[in-house]
């Protein structure tokens, strides 16, 4: 990895014409006064917040819209065309914290680096130019640390960690480097280096959130039929807002949609949630998971099983997304501490 | 216009309307990028709002509102003899909408209260399905164009007609609102069917159930949920009866 560093107001004559840019904005405050972010589009980098503490939705529908159609057909008399368009405009994304790009890399596992490549996934990821940064505090209750996705060491173009009035620069692809070349940038210093890891250590030191995962995929296996999917199944409004808000939850539906003159279809897929009503339900109207406990269960043994089992690691970043979006408050850590307490028992 | 070299066939579509505000029907003729195309891909033999020509020779009627006096329970019958497919088109054929808010007051008073001196003859407010059998609801204050020309597609193709069994939270998510709940106000969003695409919560309201109850809401839970907020009973159920669509809960 090439280190560097950029005084601050230096990185922010770093501009991409051409380019749709992407960062945290403040869109406002919730009841308590706290601020509320989202990534969403600029035009200047006085409209974002690079100081944000989360957003309340991750950034990856800049990858895997909520909607995107996948191909449309056109009828004429007796013969029929398809049309395919996965082409993209190039895109920057600034901002993005470590459980994001983490997120992305996961992603990239299940849509690029895989048997069946998805192309449409790979052109909005190859034409996001993505720019992380490191966060100076655990978010609210976020548990990145504990799965492995509070750094970042791949998955970016750029990396950035704030060391008081310099950003410390991780490059991470050729078309950074060169990009770097228009603006001013310095060999990093032994002193830079100190002043890296010691605001990372300050990270570390305010994490509190904690959960071990080590050994969940088998904890999950034991506590399949356990009493606590019911206690937090009772509770769950099956309403999708974890899966909306999470930066890997990936499970979509196909749909056909007929245009009213009948001369076109359009293939559209739409994002789902394993949490909805109709998730397990297959032709002829059975449903093989009518309760919420058990669809809730499903979310988690994604997450935390069944991806652990396909790639080494857990699905989940950590983010707390969905936990903090969750009216019915179920989130990741209160689960799992309970499937935990329930074997010491 | 063949489809895979097959001419479809166009319905005979009616249009009636009972008690109600006709926005439905108006939003039938919305949607003017496919309008032409709607009105091309079926035959319309009766819709006061657009055409003045009428006939009892239909496929499908689409009943428009709900049912609030004796003569209207005997026009419904008669369109149900004749209509192949019946469809109650809105809140207020789906459940009653607003007009049944009268329910909740004395018959008499609320006529004088309305009409004064000159009372007109009513009942109490039912929906269609409560009168004859219905065969597809759409429900919604007002209906989604969009949803009646899948309904559309459903008859002239056999496509699924299926609107979203989930809540309305999953499209308001995906379209980035941030949610009511966050900024202290209520909102139906979790319990109500989906189909709109929230534009209530996205335009600062919350939901208030126009659409009815989502496949399996959980009372419960949501419930108990807008308790702990804060958020005193009779506001709940203010909301709740606003449309008539939640009757299956309603505590008095
Ligand atoms: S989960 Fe970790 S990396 Fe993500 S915002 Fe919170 S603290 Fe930062
Ligand atoms: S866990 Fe929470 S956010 Fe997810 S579906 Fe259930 S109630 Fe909705
Ligand atoms: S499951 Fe929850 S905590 Fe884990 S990545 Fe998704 S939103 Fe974040
Ligand atoms: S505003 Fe309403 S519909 Fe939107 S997420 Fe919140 S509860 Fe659901
Ligand atoms: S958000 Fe609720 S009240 Fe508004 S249109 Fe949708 S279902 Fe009706």
């Amino acid at each position: 990895m090439l280190f560097k560093t950029i005084k601050k107001q230096d990185f922010f004559d770093f501009y991409f014409p051409d380019f749709q840019c992407i960062g945290p904005k403040k869109v406002g405050t919730n009841n308590n006064g706290k601020p509320i972010y989202q990534f969403l589009p600029f035009s200047s980098f006085d409209e974002i917040d690079l100081d944000y503490e989360t957003t309340e939705y991750s950034a990856k529908t800049y990858f895997l819209p909520y909607k995107e159609t996948l191909s449309s057909f056109s009828f004429e008399d007796n013969d029929w065309t398809q049309e395919i368009n996965y082409s993209s405009n190039p895109r920057l994304i600034i901002g993005l914290h470590p459980c994001d790009i983490n997120g992305l890399v996961k992603l990239d596992k299940v849509f690029e680096k895989t048997l069946f490549p998805n192309p449409y996934y790979i052109t909005r990821r190859q034409n996001t130019f993505v720019v992380g940064i490191d966060c100076k505090q655990p978010c609210d209750r976020g548990f990145c640390s504990s799965v492995g996705s509070n750094t970042v060491t791949h998955g970016f173009d750029l990396f950035l960690t704030d060391i008081g009035d310099r950003y410390f620069v991780k490059i991470g692809s050729d078309r950074a480097f060169n990009a770097l070349q228009k603006i001013k940038t310095r060999d990093i210093t032994k002193n830079d280096n100190e002043l890296y890891l010691q605001a990372r250590n300050k990270f570390d030191d305010g994490v509190e959130k904690t959960v071990r995962v080590e050994n969940l995929p088998n904890l999950l296996d034991i506590e399949f039929e356990s009493d606590v999917w019911g206690k937090w199944g009772d509770k769950c409004l099956s309403c999708g807002t974890c899966a909306m808000v999470c930066p890997t939850c990936y499970c979509y539906g196909v749909t056909e949609h007929i245009s009213m003159d009948f001369n076109k279809s359009d293939k559209i897929k739409q994002l789902y949630s394993c949490n909805l009503n109709d998730f397990a339900q297959v032709a002829g109207g059975h449903n093989f998971r009518p309760e919420p406990a058990t669809r809730l269960k499903y979310r988690y043994y994604h997450q935390h099983r069944g991806f652990v089992e396909s790639f080494g690691q857990p699905l989940c970043v950590g983010c707390n997304r969905c936990g903090r979006a969750c009216l019915a408050g179920i989130n990741p850590t209160d689960v799992i501490s309970d499937l935990q307490r329930e074997q010491k028992r | 216009m063949k489809y895979l070299g097959i001419e479809p066939q166009k319905p005979k579509i009616a249009v009636f309307d009972f008690t109600s505000c006709e926005g439905c029907e108006l939003q039938l003729l919305n949607k003017e990028e496919t309008l032409a195309d709607f009105l091309n891909a079926v035959e319309i033999v009766s819709f006061r709002e657009a055409s003045s020509s009428s006939s009892d020779n239909y496929d499908i009627a689409l009943i428009e509102g709900a049912v609030s006096r004796n003569d209207e329970v005997k026009r419904l019958e008669k369109i149900r003899k004749n209509a192949k497919v019946l469809v109650a088109l809105g809140s207020c054929a789906c459940f009653g909408g607003v007009n049944r808010l009268k329910n909740e007051f004395d018959l008499k008073s609320a006529n004088k209260e309305v009409y004064g001196n000159d009372p007109k003859e009513t009942i109490n407010v039912r929906p269609v399905k409560d009168i004859v059998p219905v065969d597809i609801e759409i429900p919604g204050c007002p209906v989604s164009k969009a949803e009646v020309e899948s309904l559309i597609c459903h008859v002239v193709w056999d496509s699924p007609f299926q609107p979203p069994v989930y809540p309305v939270c999953v499209e308001c998510k995906q379209r980035f609102t941030t949610c009511l709940f966050e900024k202290g106000q209520m909102c139906l969003g979790p319990i109500t069917r989906a189909g709109c695409n929230a534009p209530c919560p996205a335009g600062g309201q919350g939901c208030w159930g126009c659409r009815g109850p989502a496949v399996e809401p959980n009372y419960d839970s949501f419930f108990a949920i807008v308790k702990e907020k804060g958020f005193a009973d009779i506001e709940l159920r203010e909301k709740l009866n606003f449309f008539g669509a939640f009757q299956e809960v309603i505590i008095s």
